[in-house]
């Protein structure tokens, strides 16, 4: 991925280079990319004068962050303990399974990244799956094929 | 009259708050108060909103009918929902196809559509008004009632309902003294789920002599189950910034930080308007109203970390460092954010505040019991026919919340277990169904109160997988400093895993509890101290499921798939082809009006066929009897 | 200066001492895994535990971590106390039971098997290492990533490091790396040998050993043993 450094310097100068606005930074960088490139965690150290291994801390630490390119479409699967309850851990598998991979992973063709999340908050409408910001209100082992099509039609 | 530009004076404020609430009044419009939170979104309050502009548009009715879009009404089962005013009706599950013959017959002929109000699922009974619907009867909605009457996007509308009229109180005729004692008084715990007394914390602080402190709101929410804080933050942010302010007013503090997580992309929208507008009308900053109180807002988004809704985690996140939480003392309020005294407090916990200050303390404590006073915000999910957001008294019983207000398990199940207090919190059985809800008993029981997400479980919920559900998530979310909680709580997963697989050895739910005792006592932070309580309490009330898996190797709620098999009932089958339709590797055999068969060697238990069947014809219990396919039939 | 009570025994501290300084300076032993003197305190491996207060609302704190204060009560070694440090050492030695310090730590509480299945990481994540490098080496080389069970301590992506300059601490300090057991039989048995009472090679040779009263440093006893 090609990491235009000056983006990421602006990114940092927006926030006057502090030290505390390191997480912030990154979620900027991770909005514009998708991900956080090694390039650009350099180029945080080096702004904010925060020794690399400890951005690498932070950027491993968050489960929000991710050191590897995504896929076209992020499916997330909510696994709270309420879609827990409502057979969630089912779908995740019905996902796993039709695009054979497993979470966190990217399809080979770049198309899909599947992740799950511990909760999203809506659990009145669980269990939940969002795409790219989409919620899908009570998906069931059996809408995961059509949500697939639905988006890779796009 | 449209608001000044900048609000200078405390008179200036009253008399705008006068100014909207002479407005709001004189308002003769009916309107349309659609419930758009996050949930109500998903299932498509935006459509719907869309279609009733539309129509009223359409009917050239838009001098007559105003539509009202607001955060979450409460009743999620329900959405979207419609409360329509004066009429006082509330419609249910409206698509937008409804908007046509709202239109037309509610608003034009005041002809109430039937098929659009509250049915009860178990006696048929339908109900027009709010009040008259069983999952709000029993609630005392003081804090999240407001989201009915308030467009989170508009001021105004907080204004219209009284809004900062608390914190003019505060700022006039109390010192930061007494707005302490008022909390103090009033009994206030922290609505987070420690629960500790609101009042003494901030007296703690106060009395710190730096010149620099800090208060933070926090939203990060993070126990599976529970989004009481996402929905007042979306509905009400003005509610939970004007008790922020009170609260900076109080311990003497100049910047406030609302720790939201990043999964609210919906409530940081609303938050971080509200506080634009406060800025454009001079409400925060230096000598607000000219009252000599200076303050500023700053927002930070969490990145996916449910250690951070710890204080000491959150503080170090919000320095730019990983959520990890450190020894106290020193406490927070006396040596937190940056080094100065901070007090952190929950978003229902701020939300509350002003109501304290309006309303006085003694009306306050009147309300719960003698140890917990107030209500507090429940998340009601899981098995349960009314999923939504309660509010109630303390000292209201489990049952009444799950059943009156609940409306029971759906489906006919049995109820089994009811889970309080997140990760840190336990399953309660059906024997505790009448413990009243305050922070004590339900720490006596096992569980705690926690922030209020309240997850119930029927029959088929399996409580070992329950137990293995939150090892998981907090091996995971454990931030790995301590031995006891990051090697704890991933081998305590490890043993439930392998009971949960059939393969428990004797001895293991002896090692389970000792290794748990030492976790609790071992673990230096919150996280860590209460990672036990998810196990022990399922150990306590449900050990004959444990001893089903590790002993029998049998699975009694047919969930662990090591130990159950998916089957068709013969007595039950209507032949409908469903289930075959659904199985991903073609292991059903039936013909139309046949009786279907699963074929174990080809079954990936992957539940596509009991999801499919209509008629509770699959079940996946191992003491049924077994049908293996021999030629199709 | 600060008054407390310390196993009974009334102490005085400087303020800004932790319990852990205190009970060093008046010669009460406790033990530690993550501590060094010349680093900064972490209060991560949890065997410093003390047990403060009285009754009820007793908990247990890392000593290393916990300042003094006036009139504190704190009791070194109480059962809570050893079951706790036991049960901390169970679990180091599932992942690291070819270390020496915790493998003596272990016999000296009276641990004999350890129930867990054992992952051959040899690290505890003490962090020793990242403070090391960090504070007396000012490298900042390798640090903690990740977290919860998926902790590591590595450098940045993995790679070979830029500011690494082997000067070897990393090594010299970690409890895994610094002293090796000879190694117990089986991998959820303790090895025991260090602090045998009775050492094999008196049986066998007629003589000690080792000649440094560092009974099992020769590796005679488990040969022995195992024989």
């Amino acid at each position: 991925m090609d990491v235009q450094i000056e983006r990421v310097n602006a990114f940092c100068k927006k926030r006057k280079s502090q030290k505390k606005a390191l997480i912030a930074i990154l979620q900027d960088i991770q909005a514009e990319y998708k991900y956080l490139p090694q390039d650009a965690l350099r180029a945080v150290s080096q702004n904010l004068s925060i020794p690399l291994i400890d951005v690498v801390g932070v950027a491993t630490f968050f489960r929000a962050f991710s050191l590897k390119p995504r896929g076209e479409h992020v499916v997330t699967v909510c696994l709270g303990t309420a879609c827990h309850v409502r057979g969630g851990p089912k779908i995740l598998e019905e996902f796993e399974r039709r695009l054979a991979v497993k979470p966190g992973d990217t399809t080979p063709d770049g198309k899909f990244t599947l992740e799950s999340v511990a909760c999203l908050g809506c659990c009145a409408i669980g269990p939940v799956v969002v795409v790219d910001g989409d919620y899908h209100a009570q998906t069931s082992i059996r809408k995961v094929e059509s949500l697939i099509k639905q988006y890779a039609r796009k | 009259m449209k608001t000044p530009a900048k609000i200078k004076t405390v008179k200036a404020l009253e008399k705008v708050i006068q100014t909207q609430q002479r407005l709001r009044k004189a308002d003769k419009r009916q309107v349309l108060t659609v419930s758009a939170g996050t949930c109500g979104q998903a299932r498509g309050s935006l459509k719907v909103i869309d279609a009733l502009n539309a129509s009223i548009k359409k009917a050239k009715l838009q001098q007559k009918v105003k539509v009202r879009v607001t955060g979450c009404h409460g009743f999620c089962e329900a959405e979207p929902n419609i409360i329509i005013h004066p009429h006082d009706l509330f419609y249910q599950k409206v698509a937008p196809t409804h908007a046509e013959a709202i239109i037309g017959q509610t608003i034009k002929q005041k002809k109430t559509l039937p098929n659009l109000l509250y049915k009860d699922p178990v006696t048929g009974k339908t109900a027009s008004r709010e009040q008259a619907i069983p999952f709000y009867k029993k609630q005392q909605r003081i804090v999240l009632g407001d989201n009915a009457l308030i467009d989170p996007t508009e001021i105004d509308d907080y204004f219209a309902v009284g809004g900062y009229g608390a914190l003019i109180k505060a700022l006039t005729s109390m010192t930061p003294e007494k707005v302490i004692g008022e909390v103090k008084a009033s009994g206030l715990r922290g609505r987070g789920g420690a629960g500790f007394p609101t009042g003494v914390k901030w007296e703690l602080a106060r009395r710190q002599k730096d010149a620099t402190k800090y208060i933070i709101c926090n939203a990060d929410e993070g126990d599976p189950g529970a989004y009481m804080d996402r929905s007042l933050l979306e509905g009400n942010p003005h509610r939970v910034l004007e008790g922020m302010m009170i609260g900076a007013y109080a311990i003497g503090a100049t910047e406030g930080y609302i720790y939201v997580r990043d999964e609210y992309p919906l409530a940081v929208k609303h938050v971080t308007l509200a506080i634009e507008k406060l800025k454009k009308l001079g409400l925060v900053g230096t000598n607000i109203l000219g009252a000599g109180f200076s303050f500023e807002f700053h927002i930070a988004k969490g990145a996916g970390a449910f250690v951070c809704g710890e204080e000491t985690a959150m503080i170090a996140s919000i320095e730019g460092r990983v959520g990890e939480p450190r020894q106290r003392p020193p406490f927070p309020a006396v040596k937190g954010l940056f080094g100065k005294p901070t007090i952190i407090n929950n978003v229902e916990t701020w939300g509350t505040v002003p109501l304290i200050i309006n309303k006085g303390a003694k009306w306050f404590a009147k309300i719960g019991t003698d140890g917990s006073k107030g209500t507090k915000i429940f998340s009601l999910v899981g098995k349960i026919n009314n999923t939504g957001l309660v509010e109630v008294p303390m000292g209201i019983s489990l049952r009444e919340i799950i059943y009156d207000i609940g409306g029971g398990i759906p489906g006919g199940k049995k109820f089994k277990a009811v889970q309080t207090g997140g990760p840190s919190g336990g399953c309660l059985p059906k024997s505790k169904l009448d413990l009243p809800i305050d922070y004590e008993s339900l720490t006596k029981a096992g569980s705690i109160m926690g922030s209020g997400g309240m997850i119930v479980m029927d029959e088929k919920t399996c409580m070992v997988d329950i137990a293995k559900y939150f090892l998981n998530f907090l091996r995971d979310e454990s931030c790995g400093k301590c031995v006891s909680c990051r090697e704890g709580t991933q081998r305590m997963w490890e043993i439930v895993r392998d009971i949960s697989e059939g393969k428990g050895k004797e001895g293991d739910i002896e090692l389970l509890e000792e290794l748990a005792q030492a976790v609790k006592d071992a673990s230096m932070c919150g996280l860590g101290q209460t990672a036990a309580n998810p196990v022990l309490s399922t150990l306590r009330y449900f050990k004959d499921e444990f001893e089903a898996h590790l002993k029998d190797k049998r699975c009694p709620a047919g969930v662990c798939i090591n130990l159950i098999r998916y089957f068709v009932l013969p007595e039950k089958c209507t032949g409908c082809l469903a289930c075959k339709k659904s199985c991903p590797t073609d292991a059903i055999q039936g013909v139309l009006k046949g009786v279907h068969i699963i074929d174990l060697a080809k079954c990936i238990k992957c539940g596509a066929c009991l999801e499919a069947c209509k008629f509770e014809a699959v079940e996946t219990q191992r003491d049924e009897a077994i049908v293996i396919m021999e030629g199709a039939k | 200066m600060i008054t407390f009570k310390m196993n009974n025994l009334e102490v005085s501290a400087e303020e800004g001492w932790t319990i852990l300084e205190t009970a060093k300076f008046f010669g009460l032993e406790i033990p530690t895994l993550c501590h060094n003197d010349g680093l900064s305190e972490y209060g991560g491996c949890r065997l410093c535990l003390v047990e403060i207060g009285e009754g009820p609302r007793a908990k247990l704190v890392s000593s290393c971590t916990y300042p003094v204060e006036e009139g504190l009560v704190v009791h070194t070694d109480t059962t809570r106390v050893i079951k706790a440090r036991r049960m901390m050492l169970e679990l180091m030695l599932s992942t690291a039971p070819g270390s020496k310090k915790i493998q003596d730590l272990a016999s000296k509480f009276g641990l004999t098997h350890q129930r867990f299945k054992p992952r051959d990481e040899e690290c505890v994540y003490c962090g020793l290492c990242v403070r090391i490098c960090d504070e007396q080496m000012d490298a900042r080389a390798i640090g903690f990533q990740n977290r919860g069970h998926n902790r590591k301590i590595s450098t940045p992506f993995d790679a070979r490091s830029e500011v690494c300059r082997l000067c070897g601490a990393c090594m010299y300090i970690c409890p895994a790396c610094s002293l090796r057991c000879q190694g117990p039989a089986a991998d959820t048995d303790i090895c025991n040998a260090c602090l045998t009472m009775e050492p094999t090679c008196l049986e066998e040779y007629d003589e000690l050993q080792c000649w440094m009263y560092d009974a099992g440093r020769c590796g005679t006893c488990v040969q022995e043993k195992g024989k």
